[in-house]
């Protein structure tokens, strides 16, 4: 049909402009010598001054790895990555700063042009918002994470008064080695897979979070990751308890230069939940995709899983993933306690040569379990998009139940979208549920909304939209508009 | 308003309209009629601008612009529009955000200022009490779920909050009971003034019933055979399009 041609050319003519983060901000760095060996890693825990402990955990990890070879499973291709030619530490040059005051005004601009307050002092003395303001906004605690280091956690001293720690994995390591050390590799242990063992091995930042038993945070708490050096990868770490009866949602949200070359991230998170917690982790992934030739981006290896260990305890991951070059991504839930709930809602885009093999795990344990697993798939241009999901059922699992519904939504004839839905009931009273549709945009949708007056750019992410609004709907209200933003912008291109 | 001359059109490699040529004056409503296959829907889709509806000759304007040479988003934007015989579903847009986001796009075009979604809101509740729709319709998908009729409903909900100059309403009688076809009727009855025109295209004269035409033109073969006041509807009601036929 020629309408859908005129979209593909549309999708097609997305250029590197589209991207609006991919500026670089001009830092002095410390960098670790490029290359990967035991002095590296032991360079990076004397950076970090960190204990013994952990420095030999640090090089089990870095061994294990050397043995272990790179998943080869994903529907994704790209040339051997050379992890010899690369930085793993790189940091701003100035010292840890005490307090919001001290950070470089450099880096507070970068954060500010990203759109990431990183103020607190007006929250902080009582200031209200003015009147006339449509309502008033929640105060968000941020923790900003620059190439390899925190930069700056606020709003500290709030969430201290309720007994919970928000800061970055290395102050943690210092101010709270107990629970690090506790927690540390229980969910994803240092083998546990290729990019999870590099990750352990030279882990720089990320962020700790822990709620006290009863308490609900009273804000949202968030992440924002930069990459910002060339040639160096990320691998942040971050871990979340929640005690008995606590409550906590936290969302991650990062971008990168725009640069020719692919950098590598590997991060690891995990997440525990103790008897009737929640736990509701969002993320709007936004790495630099590459351009529409496929030069360049980021490689997104990513490994995310939660522990529901306590009774009636929920782990609820959503994602909107529109950026890097490839995502490997599988967030997932392991529901050990009785009546724990998982659940999955995904979005991911693939425009261009971006190639996305992303999905979840929902491993049942405990009676009464609950998964639920929505994803919406939308590949444009070039792009390939891979479900890959795994619901598994151990036998004393009784009762246990699972719906799965995998959308892919095609805007041309050159993308792809697959679904690989792997399902293992060894239990014969749990229901597992699997539905699955793909479509295109319909020549009759696009001239649908053209006839009512809408361009057709406007068109598409109407629909684009409403096929993803499921999953939207989960994400906080504020991060929900700008998730909308950038669908629009990920297919944006110049009609006519 | 509407002027079309010698207008010739092919799906496919496939003619199908042969040369219409047809005036509607403004303030004027006219009714296409026509069996199966005369081009009906055809003509609607030409005027509307789809795509595949390929104009080999002849030509339409609208208040004197070339309509042909304009994308479907700039013949709404000039004040056409086109209920249509099968609205389509859009899951998950929301009727109320689509429409807004249509009545924006529309006054954008014109340099008015946007409505805020309560200002929109208040405009759109006033219209669908009118037209008897529950308030539930905005909240749901578009089209997604809906009955034949709540569809044709809703695309006479559309023509009356983006208060188009020129309406085309294809079929917008297939497939309604005479209930709901007397709400669609009071709907477009109440466009109707000195400054909006319409062309009713319908295969029975039933519709003709409750909204009354200033003229009817009879479509058999993708031309225009026979053109006369509202009681040729009534005639060929009693002949049957045979006859119609038969005589081009």
């Amino acid at each position: 049909m020629p309408a859908v041609s005129e979209t593909i050319e549309t999708v097609q003519s997305v250029t590197e402009g589209a991207y609006k983060w991919g500026f670089h901000t001009d830092i002095e760095m410390d960098y670790a010598p490029k290359g990967l060996n035991e002095d590296i890693v032991r360079f990076i825990s004397a950076k970090k001054d960190e204990p013994q402990w952990l420095l030999d955990w640090r090089l089990k990890a870095y061994r294990m790895w050397l043995k272990m070879e790179e998943p080869r499973w994903p529907a994704v291709s790209y040339p051997p990555i050379d992890y010899q030619d690369a930085y793993y530490y790189a940091a701003p040059t100035k010292p840890a700063p005490k307090s919001l005051a001290d950070v470089d005004p450099e880096l507070l601009r970068t954060y500010e042009k990203l759109g990431i307050p990183l103020k607190e002092q007006a929250w902080l003395a009582g200031v209200q918002p003015d009147e006339g303001e449509e309502r008033e906004r929640l105060p968000i605690a941020v923790d900003a994470v620059f190439d390899s280091v925190s930069v700056a956690t606020t709003f500290k001293d709030r969430l201290a008064k309720e007994g919970i720690i928000f800061c970055s994995i290395s102050e943690a390591v210092h101010n709270h080695p107990e629970l690090v050390r506790q927690y540390l590799g229980t969910v994803v242990p240092q083998g546990d897979n290729f990019y999870a063992a590099l990750n352990s091995a030279v882990f720089t930042d990320g962020s700790f979070v822990y709620i006290p038993k009863g308490v609900r945070c009273p804000m949202e708490l968030s992440t924002y990751f930069r990459i910002n050096a060339k040639s160096t990868g990320q691998f942040e770490r971050t871990l979340i308890i929640a005690e008995e009866g606590s409550h906590v949602s936290y969302l991650e949200g990062c971008t990168a230069p725009m640069r020719d070359e692919n950098q590598l991230h590997a991060a690891v998170v995990e997440l525990v939940a103790m008897d009737d917690a929640t736990i509701k982790y969002s993320t709007v992934q936004n790495w630099y995709p590459g351009d529409a030739e496929g030069r360049g981006g980021i490689y997104n290896f990513v490994t995310k899983r939660a522990h529901c260990r306590g009774a009636r305890s929920k782990v609820s991951w959503t994602q909107v993933e529109t950026g890097s070059a490839i995502t490997w991504k599988y967030p997932s839930c392991v529901l050990l306690g009785d009546d724990s709930v998982g659940e999955f809602y995904s979005v991911a885009i693939t425009n261009n040569r971006q190639q996305a093999d992303t999905g979840t795990k929902m491993i049942h344990v405990g009676k009464r379990t609950r998964s639920t697993i929505v994803s919406k798939g939308i590949s444009a241009g070039r792009g390939q998009n891979t479900y890959r999901g795994l619901v598994k059922v151990a036998p004393a699992a009784s009762n246990a139940r699972n719906f799965t519904q995998c959308d892919s939504l095609l805007i041309g004839d050159q993308c792809g979208a697959h679904t690989v839905p792997y399902i293992e009931n060894r239990c014969m009273t749990a229901k597992t549920e699997h539905e699955a549709t793909t479509s295109r945009i319909a020549e009759d949708q696009l001239f649908y909304c053209r006839q009512r007056g809408l361009s057709e750019e406007d068109a598409v992410g109407l629909i684009v939209n409403g096929f993803c609004r499921e999953v939207l709907k989960e994400l906080p209200m504020e991060f929900a508009v700008e998730a909308q933003k950038l669908l629009q912008i990920s297919l944006e291109g110049s009609v006519g | 308003m509407l002027k079309i001359e010698g207008l010739t059109a092919e799906i496919d490699g496939k003619a199908i309209l042969n040369g219409i040529d047809l005036e509607v004056p403004t303030g004027e409503l006219h009714a296409v009629m026509g069996p199966n296959g005369s081009g009906k829907s055809t003509l609607s889709y030409v005027l509307a601008g789809r795509e595949g509806y390929e104009v080999t000759g002849g030509s339409a304007t609208f208040d004197g612009q070339d309509l042909l040479a304009m994308e479907p988003e700039e013949r709404a934007a000039a004040g056409l529009f086109l209920a249509f015989q099968y609205p389509v579903e859009l899951p998950g847009v929301g009727n109320a955000n689509f429409l807004r986001t249509a009545l924006n796009a529309l006054r954008r075009s014109k340099g008015e200022p946007e409505l805020d979604a309560m200002q929109f809101l208040k405009v759109a509740r006033e219209r669908m009490r009118a037209l008897s729709m529950p308030d539930d319709m905005l909240k749901r998908g578009v089209n997604v779920g809906f009955s034949g009729g709540e569809k044709k409903r809703n695309e006479v909900l559309q023509m009356a909050l983006l208060g188009p100059r020129m309406a085309v309403l294809d079929e917008t009688d297939s497939g309604l009971d005479i209930d709901a076809l007397k709400i669609v009727a009071d709907g477009v009855n109440a466009m109707r003034g000195p400054a909006f025109s319409a062309l009713v295209i319908t295969h029975y004269q039933r519709l003709l019933d409750y909204i009354v035409p200033d003229r009817v033109h009879v479509l058999v073969g993708g031309r225009i055979v026979k053109s006369g006041g509202p009681e040729l509807a009534k005639a060929l009601e009693a002949s049957g399009y045979a006859s119609v036929q038969a005589a081009a």
